[in-house]
C-alpha cells in the first residue's frame, strides 16, 4: 500500500473504508507500507495504519517511513492490542433481565417495608423528622403550587362545561351540566390532576434533590453518621405530599367549578341555580371519597419521587433519568390507584 | 506509636459480580495512629474505605472497629454503635447543600446530643474555627471551594469528638499549599484530641508528610486478584522497598515499558 501526504484524522477519513477492504482482501499474502511521499503523520494516522494491519491480520513492513512513525505504529499496536485482551462487558442473557427486573420489583416493595418500618420508629427517632424541612417542602409543593392549580382548574371546568353544555343543550338537559362537570371534578378530576401536577412539579423535583444528594456522597454521608436517610429524606417529603394533596384537590375543585359556573352564566343560568344543581347533587361522600384518593395519590407520588433519586446510579445523567422516572412512575401510579379506586368504591357502593 | 487496636481488618476480600476487587486483606491501626491507605486509581482504596465505614459489606473476611465486628450476623447493631464514635469525610466533602457550613456541623450535635441550640452552635463554631472556616460560617456549600469544602467535611467529621476519623482523600486535586494546610490540620488534631486516622490518598507529598503507617493496595500485573502488596513505614518503604509497583508509586520508577 502506498501512501502519501498527511496522515492526520482529518485526512484519513475518505481512504478508511477502501484501505480496510483493501487490507482484508490481501488477507494472507504479505503487507507494506510504503510511506516515503507520506509528509506527517499523527497518532490518528498510526491508528489507522495500525487498524489496517489487524484488518489484513499481520503486521506490515515499512518503507520510507518518516522517523517518528515506526514509533507512533509500535505505540497504536500495542494500543489496539491492549484494547482487544480487554474483556468485553458480556451481553446479558434473558435470564440476566428477568433476575434484573425482578430485583427492581423486589427493590420496590423493599421501599415500601422501608417507609412503613421508619413511620414505626418514628418515635424513637423524632429528631430526625425535622420540622423546618416539613414546612419546606408545604411551601414547595403546596403553597407555590396553588396559582397554577387554580389556573388549571378553572381552565378545565369552562371547557368541560363548554364541551359538555353544547350537545346537552339540544335535549334541553344544559343545567344538568352543573352535576356533571362538579361530579366528575370532585371524584375524579379534581384528585387526578392535583396529583399529575404534583407528579410534575414536586415528584420530579423530590427526585432531583435526593439524586443529587446521593450523587454528592451527600446520603452516604447520612448513613454514616448513623442518620437515616428514610426518616431524615423521605418522611417529610412523603408527609408533605399528603398534608398538601387534599388542599390542592379542593382547590382545584373550586375553580373548576367557578369555571362552569362561569360558562353557565353565559348561558343565562342565574348562579343559586347552580349552586343549587351542584348542593342537590354532590354529596360530602363525593367529596371525601375524592380527597382520600388525593391524600393516597400524594402519598404515591412522593413516594416513588423519593425512591427514583434515592436509586439514582453515578453521574449527572442519572439524575436526569430519575426525574424522568419520578413523573412518569408517579402518574401512572396515580392513574393505576385511580382505577382501583373506582372498582373499590363500586364494590363498596359508595 | 502503638497502643489498643482501633481497627483489625481480617481477610477482606470484595466482589462485584466475577469480578474481584481485591482479596486477603488484613492490617490493624492503633490508637492515634495515622494510617493511610495507598494505592493508584482503581486499586480498591475506595472500596475498602466503604467497608470500613459500612457503606460495603465485604464478599469475605471479618471487619473488627472498636473491639466490635461489624461484619457477619448482628454486624449492624455493631455497625450503628461504631458509627457513633467514628468521624467520615468523603471525597467531595458531601456537604449538604441545603444547609450552612454552620447548619451542616450542627446537624450530628442536635441529632446525638441534649445540647440545647445555642451549645449546638458554639460547639459548631469552635469546630469551623479549628479547621480555619471561623468567618465562613454562614456561606452554603455551593459558595465555596473544593479545599474549603473538605475542611468543612473534616469540621463536620469531628463534630462529636470522635476517637476515629477517617478521610477519603482529603488532599486530591488541592494545589500544594491548601494540601500542606491538611496535613498540618491532621497532625495537630492528633496532637490535640488523640484521634486515630485512616487516610485514603495517593498524593505522595500528604503520605510522607503524615502517615506512620500505610498500606498499599495494587491489582492487576503483578498480582492476580489485587491486594496488600506492602505495609510499613511509608518512608521505609520509599528508601528500600524492592516491589516493582511500590518503587513506582514513591519514586516515580517505572519498570521499562516495550516502547520501541
Amino acid at each position: 500500500m502506498v501512501f502519501a501526504g498527511r496522515l492526520d484524522a482529518a485526512s484519513i477519513g475518505p481512504v478508511w473504508r477502501p484501505a480496510m477492504r483493501a487490507a482484508g482482501r490481501a488477507r494472507g499474502h504479505p503487507l507494506s507500507f510504503d510511506l516515503s511521499a507520506v509528509s506527517f503523520s499523527d497518532v490518528a494516522g498510526a491508528g489507522f495504519l495500525a487498524a489496517v494491519e489487524a484488518a489484513h491480520g499481520d503486521a506490515a513492513q515499512l518503507i520510507g517511513a518518516p522517523e517518528h512513525v515506526p514509533a507512533l505504529l509500535v505505540r497504536a499496536r500495542a494500543a489496539a492490542h491492549d484494547g482487544a485482551t480487554g474483556e468485553a462487558a458480556p451481553r446479558p442473557s434473558a435470564r440476566d433481565v428477568l433476575a434484573m427486573a425482578f430485583g427492581l420489583a423486589l427493590a420496590s416493595v423493599a421501599f415500601v417495608g422501608e417507609a412503613a418500618f421508619a413511620i414505626a420508629r418514628l418515635p424513637t427517632r423524632h429528631r430526625m423528622l425535622r420540622w423546618s424541612d416539613l414546612l419546606r417542602y408545604i411551601d414547595q409543593a403546596g403553597v407555590r403550587a396553588l396559582p397554577l392549580v387554580l389556573m388549571l382548574g378553572y381552565l378545565i371546568g369552562l371547557i368541560l362545561a363548554f364541551q359538555s353544555a353544547v350537545p346537552m343543550r339540544r335535549f334541553g338537559a344544559d343545567i344538568f351540566v352543573a352535576n356533571l362537570v362538579a361530579l366528575s371534578l370532585v371524584r375524579e378530576l379534581g384528585p387526578l390532576l392535583a396529583a399529575v401536577i404534583l407528579a410534575g412539579r414536586t415528584g420530579s423535583a423530590f427526585a432531583a434533590e435526593i439524586g443529587t444528594m446521593k450523587v454528592n456522597e451527600e446520603v452516604d454521608a447520612l448513613i454514616t453518621m448513623g442518620l437515616d436517610p428514610m426518616t431524615m429524606l423521605v418522611l417529610p417529603r412523603i408527609i408533605a405530599a399528603m398534608l398538601v394533596m387534599p388542599v390542592l384537590t379542593l382547590t382545584l375543585d373550586l375553580a373548576g367549578m367557578l369555571g362552569m359556573a362561569t360558562v353557565l352564566r353565559g348561558f343565562g343560568f342565574p348562579l343559586v341555580t347552580i349552586a343549587m344543581q351542584v348542593q342537590n347533587w354532590v354529596t360530602t361522600h363525593d367529596v371525601y371519597g375524592g380527597l382520600f384518593k388525593a391524600v393516597c395519590f400524594g402519598i404515591a407520588v412522593a413516594a416513588i419521587g423519593c425512591r427514583a433519586g434515592l436509586g439514582t446510579g453515578l453521574g449527572p445523567r442519572a439524575v436526569g433519568l430519575s426525574t424522568t422516572a419520578a413523573v412518569v412512575g408517579g402518574i401512572v401510579a396515580a392513574i393505576v390507584l385511580d382505577g382501583l379506586f373506582a372498582l373499590i368504591f363500586y364494590r363498596l357502593d359508595l | 506509636m502503638t497502643g489498643d487496636t482501633i481497627i483489625r481488618v481480617d481477610r477482606v476480600a470484595q466482589r462485584f459480580g466475577t469480578r474481584s476487587v481485591f482479596r486477603n486483606v488484613s492490617f490493624t491501626i492503633h490508637q492515634r495512629e495515622i494510617f493511610a491507605i495507598l494505592g493508584g486509581s482503581g486499586s480498591g482504596k475506595s472500596t475498602l474505605m466503604r467497608q470500613l465505614i459500612g457503606l460495603l459489606t465485604p464478599s469475605a473476611g471479618r471487619i473488627e472497629i472498636f473491639g466490635r465486628t461489624i461484619t457477619g450476623p448482628h454486624g449492624d447493631v455493631a455497625l450503628r454503635e461504631v458509627q457513633r464514635k467514628m468521624g467520615v469525610m468523603f471525597q467531595s466533602g458531601a456537604l449538604f447543600g441545603s444547609m450552612s457550613l454552620l447548619e451542616n456541623v450542627m446537624l450530628p450535635l442536635e441529632m446525638f446530643t441534649d445540647l440545647p441550640p445555642e451549645g449546638c452552635e458554639a460547639v459548631a463554631r469552635v469546630k469551623l474555627g479549628l479547621v480555619g472556616l471561623g468567618d465562613a460560617a454562614s456561606l452554603n456549600p455551593a459558595e465555596i471551594s473544593g479545599g474549603m469544602a473538605r475542611r468543612a467535611g473534616i469540621a463536620r467529621a469531628m463534630a462529636l469528638d470522635p476517637p476515629l476519623l477517617l478521610l477519603d482523600e482529603p488532599s486530591a486535586g488541592l494545589d500544594p499549599i491548601t494540601s500542606a494546610g491538611l496535613d498540618r490540620l491532621i497532625l495537630d488534631l492528633r496532637q490535640d484530641l488523640g484521634a486515630t486516622f485512616v487516610v485514603v490518598t495517593h498524593e505522595l507529598a500528604s503520605i510522607l508528610a503524615i502517615a506512620d503507617r500505610c498500606i498499599m493496595l495494587d491489582r492487576g500485573a503483578y498480582s492476580d486478584a489485587g491486594g496488600v502488596i506492602a505495609e510499613g513505614d511509608p518512608r521505609q518503604l520509599r528508601d528500600t522497598s524492592l516491589h516493582p509497583r511500590v518503587r513506582a508509586f514513591f519514586r516515580r520508577e517505572l519498570p521499562a515499558v516495550a516502547a520501541a
